[in-house]
């Protein structure tokens, strides 16, 4: 029995007991096509399909969206989520195609939407029949979000949008884009609202997705480009005006310090998953060569995956430990610091694992024989949307010292 | 075996670091520490320490030495993670007691079987004790020592004993015909002269022990194994201690920072400023974390014990460097000076960082048990 199993109320233990046995009856099938890092880098329509069946069918089994309510298609459990993810990661599951719709875009309309929007959205959010994206970054809005431009212009009971999304992982797969709009450009904060807007139903008319390749070479996030996109008024999220206290409803369970869990299905063994880790590091520095002799025998080598072992142990431990109210200062203090540990973390495993393969890693995913097929260089690279997206780590740093310890607010 | 999800930190653990936190603030503020320990600047002073051994009455009469103890030898036998709590606030209050010391000789005399009871009693009564177990090169290993059996009776030399001027009797470990032997040795035993060390640390004081024909109760011949049974939670219950001086630093600064004003803006307005001092509140969270891990491991999943205290003080040696630095740094030019009271943290975790190991000697451990040896 699992150490978190043992804790179980009994609804989680009927729950666990259940996907369990689901889980090993449907496993899926292994991909016919290569998969990428992760959900953000899905680029072919095969990944696409592959993918967004497999998460129609954990919905459909009830292992996505446990703990929302029945009514906006959810399964109406409390805390059961968490259980179905600890079993898809066992299970060694793919990952779900829809994770800005799951992680982001659904705790978001589940706290700001009319009844009737959230019913009518959130059933094939869940299923992965609709992708979701999310249009908040922009060319002139950067770390500055609050300073977005992409104006909504009311006319009677519709609104009318121009501007510039950039950054937009999935949107050339999305139906829907959470979007952060300016309705009032004489205030900053308050002139801002929040919309959800279908946009592929609107490509070609209104709408045009472009993508943009990253420093990897691969694609998977794009610009959007708005043109006079017409959109109900019933499509906006809270009131007129409070599109930034929507937008940290966001912002905060992106972070993974928000209340509602995020459906994760992840561990799929394969090429091309599991490499940033620090065993894999060791693994590799055991099978990499420094002057002649193994590289795991070097002492500066050993320090510095030791440091790396570490840090990776003190997250998990931290995550642990915020679920112990007696050994919290302050209720924030950990959750507010696991998108910056964890980004900085895997950046610097990575670029470790850079040093450990020593000349191989010169060697990319196109070379046969490259160390771990090219996938260190490939992650290091990919490391740094993690430190820029979702709020930079300097952003982080600046909320951790004002909102946990209480310091005067920097420009 | 396997850990529960909340260390075993139950709500007895909760009252007790509580009180002790509310103990020290009512009896112990900052300003008094400075006015006890900071009387003689002087570089080349004579040494010697000061501390208030009313107030470590008060503790020990609140039953916090007992707590670490066994209940069938009189204790109340609480969990590790309850120990590593109530140092906690020692650390943070930086209070001068041979507490700390106290609970590493319990760790020790509870390996020794039924010839370690008696001290175990009397440590539950209320005496105070410590390690003499370190040779005169400073090497962590429990093997190396400095002292020897000869007929019976104790020669030779124990040095960095923690809180020597504070205990009643020393756990001295000493070579002997079977081993390495562990004897209980009363600080007022005939032929034993205790030389107080001049050290840098205003919070503590420590003492090479020199034994000329010393008579102790002898309690094992196995004491390397005990030892190094018990050195996973010496180094918890350490890291526990700079966990909680850290945050000391941490707090104490950033108040400065945000009062202290330059170029029209409080200091912490500045990134520059700002952003180290949340890396140091990320390194205290680490340290926090990893020291309930291992203590919570050290009770609940011994075959764990091993590795996860050496990260819980590795951890903890960056962060006393870390804090250190950073607390004087931010402070400018009046963190630079005696009258300002962070010197007096940043001597004990200068102290704390190197005792039991420091960061790179733990991580050198680590390696030999999550890799395997250093060399083929």
């Amino acid at each position: 029995m699992s150490e978190s199993a043992r804790k179980d109320t009994p609804e989680q233990a009927d729950f666990r007991a259940y996907c369990q046995q689901w889980l090993a009856e449907n496993r899926p099938a292994d991909p016919p096509v290569r998969l990428p890092q992760s959900a953000l880098e899905i680029m072919t329509n095969e990944q696409l399909d592959y993918l967004q069946a497999w998460q129609k069918a954990a919905y459909d089994a009830g292992l996505v969206g446990c703990d929302y309510p029945v009514a906006v298609g959810g399964g109406g459990r409390t805390d059961c989520q968490r259980v179905a993810n600890e079993e898809m990661l066992a299970a060694r599951t793919p990952f779900f195609p829809n994770v800005i719709g799951l992680g982001m875009a659904a705790p978001t309309v589940f706290y700001h939407a009319q009844d009737a929007l959230k019913e009518r959205l959130l059933p094939r959010l869940f299923s992965g029949e609709d992708i979701w994206c999310q249009g908040f970054s922009e060319p002139g809005a950067g770390s500055d979000l609050a300073s977005v431009q992409t104006f909504a212009e009311r006319r009677g009971d519709k609104w009318v949008i121009n501007g510039h999304k950039v950054w937009t992982s999935l949107a050339h797969f999305a139906e829907w884009m959470i979007i952060l709009l300016r309705t009032d450009r004489s205030h900053k904060y308050d002139g801002l609202s929040y919309f959800v807007v279908p946009i592929r139903s609107a490509l070609g008319k209104g709408v045009t997705v472009r993508p943009l390749i990253k420093i990897t070479g691969e694609t998977g996030f794009n610009e959007v480009i708005f043109e006079d996109l017409e959109v109900d008024d019933s499509y906006r999220l809270d009131e007129l005006g409070k599109g930034w206290q929507v937008a940290m409803t966001t912002l905060l369970h992106e972070r993974g310090a928000g209340e509602l869990q995020t459906p994760r299905s992840g561990g799929l063994k394969s090429e091309a998953t599991h490499t940033i880790s620090s065993a894999s590091l060791i693994n590799l520095a055991k099978e990499s060569q420094r002057d002649g002799a193994c590289a795991a025998y070097d002492p500066v080598l050993r320090d510095k995956m030791m440091q790396m072992v570490i840090r990776e142990q003190g997250l998990a431990q931290n995550n642990r430990r915020a679920r112990v109210q007696a050994l919290l200062d302050h209720p924030m203090r950990l959750p507010l610091q696991y998108k910056l540990l964890a980004s900085e973390n895997a950046q610097d495993i990575a670029s470790l694992a850079l040093e450990v393969a020593g000349a191989g890693s010169t060697l990319y995913l196109n070379h046969e024989g490259a160390p771990d097929r090219g996938q260190w260089p490939m992650a290091y690279m990919n490391s740094y949307g993690m430190t820029i997206a979702a709020g930079t780590s300097e952003v982080q740093r600046n909320i951790l010292g004002e909102r946990v310890l209480g310091m005067p607010k920097s420009k | 075996m396997t850990q529960p999800n909340n260390f075993g930190f139950t709500e007895e653990a909760t009252m007790l670091k509580d009180s002790a936190r509310k103990f020290f603030a009512d009896n112990f503020p900052t300003e008094k520490l400075h006015h006890l320990v900071a009387d003689n600047p002087d570089p080349e002073r004579s040494p010697g320490f000061h501390w208030e051994p009313e107030l470590w009455q008060q503790m020990v009469e609140l039953g916090w030495t007992a707590i670490a103890v066994p209940e069938e030898c009189g204790g109340l036998g609480m969990p590790l993670v309850a120990v590593a709590g109530l140092v906690e606030e020692v650390g943070r209050a930086a209070f001068p007691c041979p507490l700390l010391s106290t609970f590493n000789t319990c760790r020790v005399l509870q390996n020794c079987g039924g010839a370690g009871q008696p001290a175990l009693e009397e440590i539950a009564a209320g005496t105070a004790a410590t390690l003499a177990i370190t040779s005169v090169d400073g090497s962590w290993n429990p093997g190396h020592c400095g002292v020897t059996v000869r007929d019976g009776a104790l020669y030779g030399t124990a040095s960095f004993v923690q809180d020597a001027g504070k205990v009643k009797r020393f756990l001295v470990s000493a070579n002997g015909d079977s081993g390495l032997a562990l004897y209980w040795v009363d600080a007022d035993a005939a032929g034993l002269q205790i030389q107080t060390d001049g050290i840098v640390d205003l919070t503590r004081d420590q003492a090479t022990l020199h034994f000329d024909g010393v008579q102790g109760e002898w309690l094992t011949d196995a004491g390397l194994a005990a030892l190094n049974l018990a050195m996973p939670a010496i180094w918890t219950l350490l890291a526990a201690d700079i966990a909680g001086a850290a945050e000391w630093q941490l707090q104490t600064t950033v108040e400065y920072v945000s009062v202290r004003q330059q170029f029209d803006h409080p200091l912490a307005f500045f990134q520059a400023v700002k952003h180290p001092l949340v890396n140091v509140m990320v390194q205290i969270d680490q340290t926090r974390s990893l020291l309930y891990n291992a203590a919570c491991a050290i009770d609940c999943e011994p075959e764990k014990s091993l590795q996860f205290a050496h990260m819980a003080k590795a951890s903890a040696s960056e962060t006393a460097a870390l804090a250190s630095g950073r607390s004087v740094q931010c402070h400018g030019g009046i963190g630079f000076t005696w009258e300002c009271f962070i010197h007096l943290y940043f001597k004990r975790q200068k102290h704390s960082q190197v005792l039991w190991g420091d960061a790179a000697w733990h991580r050198a451990r680590l390696a030999e048990i999550l890799i395997g040896p250093a060399a083929a």
